[in-house]
C-alpha cells in the first residue's frame, strides 16, 4: 500500500537560522503514528510545515498519492489534515453541535440552519466514540477531556484522513487518556491515519506502530514501536548509545560529596499544584545545585515556587535560616534571589526599551535619589556591565531587541547580577545563544558562584549540569525523586536516572 | 544593486521621518493654511481663544497617555469631568461655601478632585486587582459617573457668579489664559514623572511587557492603579476648568465626547494602544491638532457636524502612521 504522507528531504531556515536540516516524515494510512524529540528538535517545524502555516524551502511531501504544496491551514483542512491543538481552537460559549458542525451546518430551505440534524449528526458522530452528552449545552461546561474530543469528533467529520495530535494527553487525567485512546483506535479502524506527539513515552508503546525521532533538525530514525524500546527512545532523542547508558553501571554514581557547609536555602517538601507536588531540595553557598528531568517534569515550577510566583499549597521555605514565603518576585528579589526564566521574549525583555532600561529594571529601587532616578549611577552601573559581560551593543540607549539572543540574554543576566544576588535561579540561561555566548554566559555563571553565591540551574542540556552543577535533583511528575552530587556524575548516568524514573512509573 | 539599496534607504527614512515628525508636519500644514486661508488668524485673539479651549483637552489626554501607556484605556473620563463640575458649584454655593467664602473656595477646588482620585481608585483597582479589561472596567464610571452628577444637581444647569472659582478659566497670565500655563505646567511635570522618576519606568515596563516588569520586581498594581488616578484627577482638574469658563455647571454636557478627543489626541501625540510608550508633550501636539482643525473648520464657515468627519480622518492617518511603525 502507498503511504498516505511522505515528506523527504525538508529543510526550513529561519532568517539564517536552520530550523531543519534534513527531515523526513512517512505515514502509512490507518497508522498511528509517533513524532518524539527533545524541544528545538524540529517537531512543531515540521507540523507546521505539514499542514501550511509554514513554507518550507526544500524538500518534497506527498500527501494521499499526490505531490502537496500547501500554503494555508485551510488548505490542509480541505486536503483532508486536521490538527488537534494543545490550545483547542473551539468556541466555549457555543453549543457542542455548533462547535461541530461549524462551518457545514445543515440548511433547511438553503439558508437556515436546520438545528434538529445538526445536533443529531453531532450526536452520531459522537457515539461513534463512545461518547454521550447533551449536544446542545455549552461546550465549556465539559471537561477538557471531552472538549478534545469533540474537536477531534468535528475532524473526523470533516473526512480527515490525517488527524495530528499535538501533545492531546498534557492536560488529561488518566480516564481521560484512556477515553482518548479508545478514539485514536476507532480512528485506526476506519482507515484514518494519526500523526501523535507527545512527551509521554509511555503512551507511544500503548497505541502507536510507529515512531519517528527527531534530533536537532533532522529525522534520525523511524522504528517499529515492538522493535524498540524506552531507554533506545531516548538514547536516539538524546543522540547517545543505549548499550553505553545500559552498560553505565550505577556505582559510579557515587562520588565524594564536597564540603558546603552554610546552606543558604532548603525547601521542604513544597507543592503549587498539579505540576509540582513534592518538591525538597538544599542548595549552599558557593553550590550549583541543578534541576534534571524531562519537559513537564516541574522543573520551571520548582523555580517559579521560590521566587513568589506561585503560592505554596503546602511545605516550606528556609532562606538562610529563615522561614521564606514570598508572594511577590518582588519580595524574592528584596530578600537577594534572581531568577532569569527560561522564555527570553515574553517573560525577560521588555523589546522597546533600551539596553540600558532593561539592565537596570530589576534594579530600580536602589537606583533612587531624590525620588527620581540616578541617571549617573545608573549609567555607570550600564557602563560597567556591558564591560564585564562583553556585551556587543552600539550603546547602552539601543532597543534591546535590536540585540542578538547572545546579548539579549547576556543584558538579562546582567539585570540580575545588579541586584547583588545571593541565589541566582537559571532556567535554560543558554537556550538559543549561540556557541561562543554560550560558553561566555557559562563562565559568567562560574564567576558568580566562585564569589560564594548559589545557584539553580535548570538546563536540557546535559553537558551543563554535568560539568556544572555540584548536585542534581532529578525531578519526575512534579516531584525531586533522586539526587546525584559530583564527582561522579556522568551524563550516562543522569540519563539513566531520568529514563529510570520514567520506567519506574510504568 | 547599490541603486536598489539606497533607494530604499530613502523610502525608509522618508517613511521614518513622516512617522516620527507626523505630529509637526501636520500641525505646520494646518497653520500654513490657516495663515493663508482663515481671516484674522495671526492674533493674539485668536491664540487665546484656542489656547483656553485646547487646554482641556490637553490636560486630559496627558492623563488618558498615562493610561494608554500600561496597555489600558480610560472611557470614564468626560463621566468624572461632569461629575467634579458639578461638586464645585454645589460646594461653594452651599450654605457653608457662603458663610467661609475662602474655605469654601478651597473645598470647591479639593472636594471635587478628590471625588476624581476615588473614580480613579475604583477604575484602576478594577483593572489591576479584577484583571477586568479596561474599556469594560470605565465603561462603568463612563455610564455611571454622569447620572451621578446629575442626580447631584437634579439635572438643573447651575449658574453661579464667582469671580475667583472662574479665574480658573479666565483669567490671564502674560495675556495669555491660565489654564493654558496650568496645562504646560502639568506637561513639564509628567514628562519629568515618565522619563526621570522609577514610576515612569515601570510604567512603560509594564506597558512594553507586563510579565517581564512583575518578574523583575515591578510593582505592577501600583502603578497601573496610579495611572489611573492621576488620569482621573486631571480629568476632574479639566472639568473644573469648563465649569469657571463657562460660570455655569451643566452636568449632561460638561465632558460629552471628552474620552473620544483625549484617545484620539493620544493617539496622534503617538502613544501605542498595546502600551509602553508615553508621549506627554505628543499628546499635548494631537490635542492642539484636534483643536486647531475644529477651529479652521469653523472660522471658515464649515458646520460642526463636518468637523466631526475631520476629527475622524486625523485619527485614521494617526492609526495608520501607527500601523507603519509596528511593522
Amino acid at each position: 500500500m502507498a503511504p498516505l504522507l511522505t515528506m523527504t528531504g525538508i529543510k526550513k531556515h529561519f532568517g539564517g537560522v536552520p530550523a531543519l536540516r534534513n527531515a523526513s516524515l512517512e505515514i502509512e494510512p490507518g497508522e498511528v503514528h509517533a513524532l518524539i524529540g527533545q524541544n528545538g528538535a524540529g517537531k512543531s517545524t515540521l507540523i507546521k510545515i505539514l499542514t501550511g502555516l509554514y513554507r518550507r524551502d526544500e524538500g518534497e511531501v506527498t500527501f494521499a498519492g499526490a505531490p502537496s504544496h500547501l500554503s494555508s491551514p485551510r488548505e490542509a483542512q480541505n486536503a483532508g489534515i486536521a490538527t488537534i491543538y494543545q490550545e483547542l481552537n473551539l468556541v466555549p460559549l457555543r453549543s457542542v453541535s455548533e462547535n461541530v458542525v461549524m462551518g457545514q451546518e445543515p440548511k433547511s430551505f438553503g439558508f437556515m440552519i436546520n438545528w434538529p440534524e445538526a445536533h443529531k449528526r453531532t450526536r452520531e458522530i459522537l457515539s461513534r466514540f463512545g461518547i454521550e452528552i447533551d449536544v446542545t449545552a455549552p461546550l465549556g461546561s465539559y471537561s477538557t477531556a471531552i472538549q478534545q474530543l469533540v474537536a477531534i469528533a468535528r475532524a473526523v467529520s470533516m473526512d480527515a484522513k490525517l488527524v495530528i495530535m499535538d501533545e492531546p494527553t498534557s492536560s488529561l487525567d488518566s480516564s481521560e487518556v484512556e477515553i482518548l485512546f479508545g478514539v485514536v483506535r476507532e480512528l485506526k479502524s476506519s482507515g484514518v491515519s494519526v500523526l501523535y506527539v507527545s512527551h509521554f513515552l509511555d503512551e507511544l508503546f500503548q497505541i502507536c506502530d510507529r515512531v519517528t525521532i527527531m534530533r536537532d533538525g533532522q529525522t534520525v530514525g523511524c522504528r517499529e514501536i515492538t522493535d524498540t524500546s524506552k531507554l533506545d527512545l531516548i538514547a536516539a532523542m538524546l543522540g547517545r548509545n543505549a548499550k553505553e547508558i545500559e552498560a553505565e553501571g550505577l556505582t559510579e554514581l557515587a562520588g565524594g560529596s564536597a564540603a558546603f557547609d552554610e546552606v543558604v536555602l532548603a525547601v521542604d517538601k513544597v507543592a503549587t499544584g498539579p505540576r509540582l507536588s513534592d518538591f525538597s531540595m538544599s542548595l549552599h553557598r558557593g553550590e550549583i545545585v541543578g534541576l534534571g528531568g524531562l519537559l513537564g517534569s516541574g522543573r520551571t515550577e520548582a523555580a517559579r515556587s521560590i521566587f513568589g510566583l506561585d503560592t505554596l499549597t503546602s511545605g516550606t521555605i528556609r532562606l538562610k535560616g529563615k522561614e521564606f514565603k514570598p508572594a511577590e518576585p518582588s519580595e524574592a528579589i528584596r530578600a537577594r534571589i534572581g531568577f532569569l526564566t527560561e522564555d527570553r521574549k515574553a517573560e525577560g525583555i521588555v523589546p522597546d526599551m533600551s539596553v540600558r532600561e532593561n539592565l537596570t529594571l530589576a534594579l530600580l529601587p536602589s537606583l533612587r535619589r531624590n525620588g527620581q532616578i540616578d541617571r549617573d549611577r545608573e549609567k555607570e552601573l550600564v557602563d560597567e556591565f556591558i564591560r564585564k559581560l562583553g556585551i556587543k551593543t552600539s550603546h547602552m540607549d539601543q532597543p534591546i531587541r535590536e540585540l542578538s539572543g547572545g546579548n539579549q540574554q547576556k543584558v538579562l543576566l546582567a539585570r540580575w547580577l545588579a541586584t547583588k544576588p545571593d541565589i541566582l535561579i537559571l532556567d535554560e540561561p543558554t537556550r538559543g545563544v549561540d556557541v561562543g555566548a554560550k560558553r561566555e554566559i557559562q563562565a559568567i555563571i562560574r564567576t558568580f558562584v566562585d564569589e560564594g553565591h548559589a545557584v539553580i540551574l535548570i538546563s536540557s542540556e546535559f553537558e551543563e549540569l554535568v560539568e556544572g552543577a555540584n548536585r542534581i535533583v532529578v525531578m519526575h511528575e512534579g516531584k525531586a525523586v533522586s539526587e546525584l552530587t559530583n564527582p561522579g556524575i556522568t551524563e550516562n548516568a543522569l540519563v539513566r536516572a531520568l529514563a529510570h524514573h520514567e520506567d519506574a512509573t510504568t | 544593486m547599490t541603486s536598489v539599496t539606497s533607494e530604499e534607504t530613502m523610502r525608509t527614512d522618508y517613511t521614518s521621518r513622516l512617522k516620527d515628525h507626523g505630529g509637526l508636519i501636520a500641525l505646520a500644514v494646518i497653520l500654513v493654511f490657516n495663515i493663508i486661508v482663515t481671516p484674522n488668524f495671526l492674533q493674539t485673539q485668536t491664540l487665546a481663544v484656542n489656547i483656553s479651549q485646547v487646554a482641556t483637552i490637553a490636560i486630559v489626554a496627558m492623563g488618558m497617555t498615562l493610561v494608554i501607556a500600561t496597555g489600558g484605556i480610560d472611557l470614564s473620563v468626560g463621566a468624572v469631568m461632569a461629575l467634579s463640575g458639578a461638586l464645585a458649584p454645589l460646594i461653594f454655593l452651599s450654605d457653608f461655601g457662603q458663610a467661609y467664602p475662602v474655605l469654601g473656595l478651597i473645598a470647591a477646588l479639593l472636594c471635587p478632585l478628590l471625588a476624581a482620585l476615588v473614580c480613579g481608585l475604583f477604575n484602576g483597582i478594577i483593572v489591576s486587582v479584577l484583571k477586568v479589561q479596561p474599556i469594560i472596567a470605565t465603561l462603568i464610571l463612563f455610564i455611571s459617573g454622569r447620572g451621578i452628577a446629575q442626580v447631584l444637581t437634579n439635572g438643573n444647569l447651575q449658574t453661579f457668579s464667582n469671580p475667583e472659582f472662574s479665574y480658573l478659566g479666565t483669567g490671564k497670565i502674560l495675556g495669555f489664559p491660565f489654564q493654558g500655563w496650568l496645562a504646560l505646567a502639568i506637561a513639564c511635570l509628567l514628562f519629568w514623572v515618565v522619563n526621570r522618576t522609577i514610576f515612569g519606568r515601570y510604567l512603560l515596563a509594564i506597558g512594553g511587557n507586563e510579565r517581564a516588569a512583575r518578574l523583575a520586581g515591578g510593582p505592577v498594581r501600583r502603578v497601573k492603579i496610579g495611572a489611573y488616578v492621576i488620569c482621573s484627577v486631571l480629568s476632574g482638574l479639566a472639568g473644573l476648568i469648563v465649569v469657571a469658563i463657562n460660570s455655569a455647571s451643566d452636568a449632561a454636557r460638561n465632558g460629552n465626547l471628552m474620552e473620544l478627543d483625549a484617545i484620539a489626541a493620544a493617539v496622534v501625540g503617538g502613544a501605542l494602544l498595546h502600551g509602553g510608550k508615553a508621549p506627554i508633550f505628543g499628546a499635548i501636539l494631537g490635542a492642539v491638532i484636534i483643536q486647531l482643525v475644529k477651529y479652521t473648520l469653523l472660522a471658515n464657515g464649515v458646520e460642526d457636524e463636518v468637523a466631526l468627519i475631520a476629527k475622524a480622518a486625523i485619527i485614521l492617518a494617526a492609526v495608520y502612521i501607527q500601523q507603519a511603525r509596528k511593522e
